[in-house]
């Protein structure tokens, strides 16, 4: 429901708006653009995100997936404390951040949410324990190694290097689960 | 000259992880090619899943842009986005990132065509796109999935890995590809 108020509120505002800066037959051109503008985009995105999809599924079949989730699991258990006692939830928990990194990420939410499934055994019912916590700030900060879709939309609009901004996405994405960690941990003192 | 550097590595990059996977696909003795294909399958549903959306959305941003008040909204902001180093032009991304993934790549997407995909505030958007989330999504999958009534500190954490994320972006675009 939240997205049909903002997708009603922006189209209202919109005409609201341009009543006053008179710009109203703009808006009406613009809605029909706006639907061209879309197919357009899904179009050129198309190819490489098949591909991407592609290669992700072999390096599934090839067991990298596996291969990264072992070696996640000494960082994990830390973030994660209930896990030392719960290897179900540890499995689920590595299996979720591998694929959040490998950006698999319709795989990456049932086994998020089996790995919190299992938290909730220790937990009070309807309340969040302190390791769903980590689970979902972990899952709403973005950990993808290689963020196909916004290269293969920069690939479209005629970026002379789509992927160029690697390392400023892998240092952005690590300075921002590294700030919702510390949120995470510090708020944790204060909720109770 | 830093420029060509990161070219190169990232252009390497690409080759690289599709040999890595393929070979180890390989190893196990996998139908590389069939796996290949399958998750092409998968792309096509996942392109196919967010076109009524991005359809919807697209129409909406484009409206709100030719209104003027896009530009009407970045001017009332910009003292508040130059406070943190951000560019006022990315507002609306920063503003639907949060709540809509697909809202999130059509608004960039048209912020990366009007502006230049390789320019200062286009690449500052494709890191932004790249490095975040939808927070309230997930937060309602997860949650929603758990029922789970008091979410505790979940949500401002993760609205803080969030905000952090955007200024990094605008940094390392600034830092990184410029000069």
């Amino acid at each position: 429901m939240a997205m049909a108020f903002i997708w009603i509120g922006i189209v209202l505002f919109s005409l609201v708006f341009s009543l006053f800066a008179g710009t109203s037959a703009e808006v009406g051109k613009a809605a029909l653009d706006g639907a061209t503008a879309a197919v357009k985009l899904a179009i050129e995105i198309l190819g490489p995100t098949c591909l991407w999809c592609g290669v992700m599924e072999v390096m599934r079949r090839g067991g990298l997936a596996d291969g990264l989730s072992r070696l996640l699991r000494p960082i994990l258990t830390r973030l994660f404390p209930s896990t030392r006692h719960n290897a179900d939830a540890l499995t689920s928990v590595s299996a979720n951040v591998s694929a959040n990194l490998l950006g698999l990420g319709n795989a990456a939410t049932p086994l998020g949410i089996r790995a919190a499934t299992a938290f909730s055994r220790d937990a009070a019912a309807g309340v969040a324990t302190d390791d769903m916590c980590m689970l979902v700030v972990m899952n709403t900060a973005s950990i993808q190694l290689i963020p196909s879709t916004v290269a293969a939309v920069r690939s479209s609009l005629g970026s002379a290097a789509p992927f160029d901004i690697l390392p400023a996405v892998w240092v952005t994405s690590i300075a921002s689960v590294t700030a919702g960690i510390c949120a995470a941990k510090l708020l944790r003192r204060l909720w109770r | 000259m830093k420029n060509i550097g990161i070219n190169t590595v990232s252009a390497l990059i690409i080759p690289l992880v599709i040999l890595l996977a393929a070979g180890a696909a390989l190893r196990k003795k996998e139908d590389v090619f069939a796996a290949m294909t399958t998750g092409a399958t998968e792309g096509l549903s996942v392109i196919a899943k967010i076109l009524p959306a991005l359809i919807a959305l697209l129409s909406a941003v484009y409206m709100l842009r030719a209104s003027g008040a896009m530009d009407a909204l970045a001017v009332v902001l910009a003292p508040a986005f130059r406070f943190f180093g951000l560019p006022p032009e990315t507002a609306p991304l920063i503003l639907i990132r949060p709540i809509s993934g697909s809202g999130a790549l059509a608004v960039g997407s048209e912020i990366m065509g009007k502006y230049g995909a390789d320019s200062l505030i286009g690449r500052t958007a494709a890191i932004m796109l790249g490095s975040t989330e939808t927070t309230f999504y997930t937060i309602a999958v997860y949650f929603g999935a758990l029922h789970i009534k008091r979410t505790r500190y979940a949500i401002p954490a993760a609205l803080v890995a969030d905000f952090v994320g955007f200024v990094v972006a605008a940094v390392t675009a600034r830092v990184m590809y410029v000069g």
